[in-house]
């Protein structure tokens, strides 16, 4: 039986804040990672899903040997990133979204040759290889371009190449479309499905805050917040857990200081999330049974808020987190709960 | 996506020496298109040589002085290079994120040391050059080389030497944030004083140009002088055998010590998630 592409167990990184001159004797720690357990297989598309600060690029650095774990383990291709990385890294590749590496004086083309060398692909290939994904991802046109006269989303395009080019056994994706648009987004995701299906021993692990890309792309997600993993499985296995719950999303009127999670408190409501916009707010409500709605909608009445409004709709991603969480993704963020 | 033959990766030396040329390459070609290196790296060195040659040529100071100042010019854009370009230039890789994908790759973080150090010699020769021939052609100054061998060997020493210092530099100052821009800063003009880049350095008291000479342009121009110009070797700090051997212990201290310490600050550096994470 092949080793584990990905395998963690244990898995801790705790990170030592330095604070200012006057707080120096108070030495701040932030565990961005803890226990932290996961089997990823040969060939898997697996997706690490949580907000911003979550752990979700800690534990990517440590898979990738630029990061040391405080605790636990980590095999990448089963190889221990900690005591071998100079084995793991000729076996790995990565691309952060809106990176801003290579030089811009160099064109598009030199600066993927440049990276390519690193790994040893010889110049021949290298070029071959380049061209072929420059075509791809729909941006051959512009190989001569020096790439600080790219967009974004072009220079994002260029840094996806370099991650596929080396033709890593394992592929590490860091928000890869962050700052894409949609169809840049979909081309991407359209390009790394493939490289998957090209090739049954490649795995890719993607992190992401997109639940869409999450639910489209991935054949496993793990759901982390606050460095832990709260859930793994697969997005339709996740989103199974709430069928037998039913989701409402009620747009109203301002909640004019009415706190929606009290909701909670009613019996049959099971977990309420609330995104406040200018004069408006969305609840999302998971209800163990469908006759708690009248208490919910009965409740906002009595609060003097009106229903604009009312869905009913399918589990998703988003669902997944917010039941296990109790909170949005979007909420989690806004309240800075991950360092 | 067309079928991908798998690609034989070279590893061991082959891969070493890719990883240099590759990271050199930058720093070549850079030159080629930006140009501003003209102004800041030739026009500004030039301005302070020729204000100490015309010091020299008020104070009615040899003429050979004169070729002392031009050569000091010169030799100013790789004392620069190696503070800008070597030292501190790992603090920048760290900011634009390509740190990370350097120390990821297989290839090893000395080869792109070595290929800043090659890609930084090979541009900043240019510039030297262009320095030395605009100085020399606007105050007449005369060569007459005693040894040609001797000049090679002593010029391939001093920027061996030079360029491991500035590896060596570079691995130390992994660890810094922006305070690397500060203490670059504060290397910079010392090291025009104490190196003796437009006057002799016999001038100092031994102990102080001894002290000096571990900067290894220190005793590079002093051999040069000696070897280029009729009374050089009057003004000469120690003899030419005896700095070209100083230059040769330099040069293999400073690539070990920067080995060692490139290896010892990488792990540090892992350990402590200092690598990419500026704002921790």
């Amino acid at each position: 039986m092949p080793p584990f592409a990905i395998e963690t167990e244990n898995l801790g990184r705790i990170y030592k804040i330095r604070g200012t001159k006057k707080e120096k004797a108070i030495r701040k720690e932030l565990v961005a990672l803890a226990d932290v357990n996961l089997k990823i297989e040969q060939g898997e598309l697996f997706g690490l899903l949580g907000p911003n600060g979550a752990g979700k690029t800690t534990l990517i650095k440590i898979l990738v040997t630029l990061l040391s774990p405080t605790s636990g383990l980590a095999r990448v291709a089963g190889i221990d990133v900690s005591t071998a990385p100079q084995l793991v890294r000729p076996r790995i590749n990565m691309v952060s979204g809106g990176e801003s590496s290579g030089y811009g004086l160099l064109t598009v083309r030199e600066n993927l040759w440049m990276f390519s060398q690193f790994y040893g692909v010889p110049s021949k290939a290298a070029y071959h290889r380049i061209d072929e994904l420059l075509k791809r991802v729909g941006i051959f046109d512009r190989r001569h371009t020096r790439s600080s006269d790219l967009s974004t989303g072009l220079r994002q395009k260029m840094n996806i190449v370099r991650g596929f080019m080396t033709d890593p056994a394992v592929l590490f994706l860091d928000e890869p479309t962050l700052g894409l648009d949609v169809g840049a987004s979909r081309e991407v995701r359209r390009l790394i499905r493939e490289w998957l299906d090209e090739d049954k021993s490649r795995t890719l692990l993607l992190t992401t805050h997109y639940m869409v890309e999450a639910d489209e792309l991935c054949d496993r997600v793990a759901i982390i917040n606050q460095g832990r993993v709260l859930a793994c499985d697969s997005p339709s296995s996740l989103k199974q857990r709430l069928q037998k719950e039913a989701i409402f999303e009620i747009e109203t009127s301002a909640l004019n200081g009415f706190s929606a999670t009290s909701l909670e408190n009613f019996p049959g409501i099971h977990r309420v999330s609330c995104q406040e916009g200018d004069g408006s707010a969305t609840l999302n409500i998971i209800l163990k049974e469908e006759a708690a709605l009248a208490v919910v909608i009965n409740t906002l009445t009595a609060a003097d808020i009106r229903i604009m409004k009312l869905s009913k709709h399918e589990p998703t991603l988003e669902d997944v987190f917010v039941n296990l969480v109790g909170r949005s993704m979007a909420d989690v963020e806004t309240a800075g709960e991950n360092g | 996506m067309d079928e991908q033959v798998p690609v034989k990766k070279v590893t061991g030396w082959r891969l070493f020496l890719k990883t240099i040329l590759a990271r050199a390459y930058p720093r070549v070609i850079g030159q080629q298109r930006d140009t501003s290196w003209m102004l800041f790296d030739v026009l500004m060195p030039f301005g302070s040589m020729v204000a100490y040659v015309l010091v020299y040529q008020a104070i009615g100071a040899p003429q050979e002085y004169v070729g002392f100042v031009v050569m000091g010019g010169a030799m100013t854009a790789f004392w620069m290079n190696i503070l800008w370009s070597m030292s501190s230039q790992l603090y920048w890789e760290k900011e634009t994120g390509n740190l990370g994908l350097y120390i990821a790759a297989p290839g090893s973080m000395m080869a792109i040391l070595l290929g800043m150090a090659l890609g930084g010699l090979v541009a900043t020769t240019l510039r030297a050059l262009v320095i030395t021939v605009a100085g020399s052609l606007m105050f007449h100054v005369q060569y007459q080389i005693a040894s040609f061998g001797q000049l090679f060997i002593v010029f391939v020493l001093e920027m061996v030497a030079l360029y491991g210092m500035g590896m060596m530099l570079a691995s130390l100052f992994l660890l810094l944030g922006r305070e690397a821009w500060h203490m670059v800063n504060l290397a910079q003009e010392p090291v025009f004083l104490a190196s003796g880049f437009y006057f002799p350095i016999k001038s100092f008291p031994f102990w102080v140009a001894a002290a000096a000479s571990i900067i290894p342009l220190t005793l590079g121009m002093d051999a040069m002088r000696q070897l280029v110009f009729p009374s050089g070797f009057k003004i000469g700090f120690l003899t030419v055998g005896v700095e070209i051997a100083v230059l040769l212990v330099l040069s293999v201290t400073f690539l070990v010590a920067a080995k060692v310490l490139l290896a010892h600050m990488e792990k540090l550096a892992i350990r402590e998630g200092r690598l990419t994470e500026s704002r921790r």
